[in-house]
């Protein structure tokens, strides 16, 4: 090989500043940015607006250093599987050493600056939080068990409970039920999923529930982790960050999210073959607007509350 | 010729520094913006004159 050859390879495959930022995994960001940000503004204490922006973003920069560590240890499977091919470390551009480095550097600032800024009980959540990730989840039990799905979504959940925390200093209730809002929204969202879309974690040896117990298990699941989500979602209600209004969207959303996945375990394979898997792909959809109008509604209630709007009383 | 010679690498890595540049920039905003807001509630002349809540 030529030097010149061995330039121009050097060229293409350096790693960008957009490279690093993939690393952080920017779409899972939004989703801790935004209920951190509703975990934030429906705690009862009012927080100065810079030291909340600052403590978002730091929650948010700790969620990404998770993903760049989580993307260092799974370098191996991300390069088996079609969806995560193109990731930086499987793709060449970013080493794995590069990515652990960033990954733990950026864990570090991220809960020295949030222990700064807002106080040391949301800093320990946020550092629990990182090594729930990347420890307990993506070292330990994802290649282990099928219940992964839910360990992960134990890691997901944390973000309202630490802006709920910079605001109080402290856990409660409130926290903890929106904490349970996301974790057990997650099972079933993902193995509706799983149900329709043929993925290649087969191929890169990770225990799926599909896979492991079958289908008709993972239908049977669906339903059991739905009927306590809906429990846990009316629970929300009927604490200081519900309202009237929350209430009324619950219900209705939570109805809805019981029929479909009661549909879902009543149905076979062949019912769902028939017709394209059209009640797993509804309720699928559902599910992102579910999560996504609760945390909505609790914010609409702490948009009251902050204003003393009185409603119905 | 120049006194400071250009080399590939330069080139190579100018989004990555220029980032790396804008993100430390961000950083001593955020800190300085987090000084104001937390010592002296939003005074940003009383926080550059070092003069803290009595």
């Amino acid at each position: 090989m030529s030097d010149t050859s061995t330039n121009k390879m050097s060229v293409e495959t350096e790693a960008q500043f957009g490279d690093f930022f993939a690393l952080l995994k920017p779409r899972v960001m939004t989703l801790v940015v935004f209920t951190a940000f509703v975990g934030l503004l429906a705690a009862p204490v009012a927080v100065h607006p810079f030291v909340g922006f600052t403590a978002i973003l730091f929650i948010a920069l700790g969620g990404g250093a998770s993903g760049a560590l989580n993307m260092w240890y799974d370098a191996d499977i991300d390069a088996i599987m079609r969806r995560t091919q193109k990731r930086p470390i499987p793709a060449g551009r970013v080493t794995p050493e590069e990515a652990r480095a960033f990954g733990i550097a950026l864990s570090g600032i991220s809960v020295m600056m949030l222990g700064l800024a807002a106080n040391w009980v949301a800093a320990g959540l946020l550092a629990f939080t990182i090594f729930f990730y990347v420890v307990i989840y993506t070292m330990w039990l994802k290649r282990w068990t099928p219940q992964n799905i839910v360990i992960g979504g134990a890691a997901g959940a944390f973000p309202p409970m630490i802006g709920w925390a910079v605001a109080t200093g402290g856990v409660s209730i409130e926290s903890v039920l929106m904490f349970a809002l996301i974790f057990m929204w997650t099972p079933p969202h993902f193995w509706a999923l799983a149900l329709f879309m043929r993925n290649d974690y087969d191929d890169a040896k990770v225990p799926m529930l599909t896979v492991t117990h079958g289908r008709p298990s993972t239908r049977r699941h669906i339903w059991v982790y739905t009927v306590f989500l809906a429990a846990t979602a009316i629970g929300v209600g009927f604490t200081s960050v519900g309202g009237v209004f929350y209430m009324a969207v619950a219900v209705v959303l939570n109805v809805l999210f019981l029929k479909g996945a009661y549909d879902i375990w009543r149905r076979d394979e062949a019912m769902s073959e028939a017709d394209n898997f059209a009640v797993e792909r509804k309720f699928f959809r559902l599910s992102l607007y579910y999560l996504f109008a609760h945390f909505v509604m609790i914010l609409v209630e702490a948009g009251f509350d902050r204003f003393g709007i009185e409603v119905l009383s | 010729m120049s006194l400071i010679k250009e080399h590939d690498l330069h080139k190579r890595r100018w989004s990555r520094n220029l980032g790396l540049g804008l993100v430390l920039a961000a950083f001593v905003v955020i800190v300085f913006g987090l000084t104001v807001a937390k010592v002296t509630e939003g005074d940003v002349g009383r926080a550059i004159q070092g003069q803290i809540n009595q």
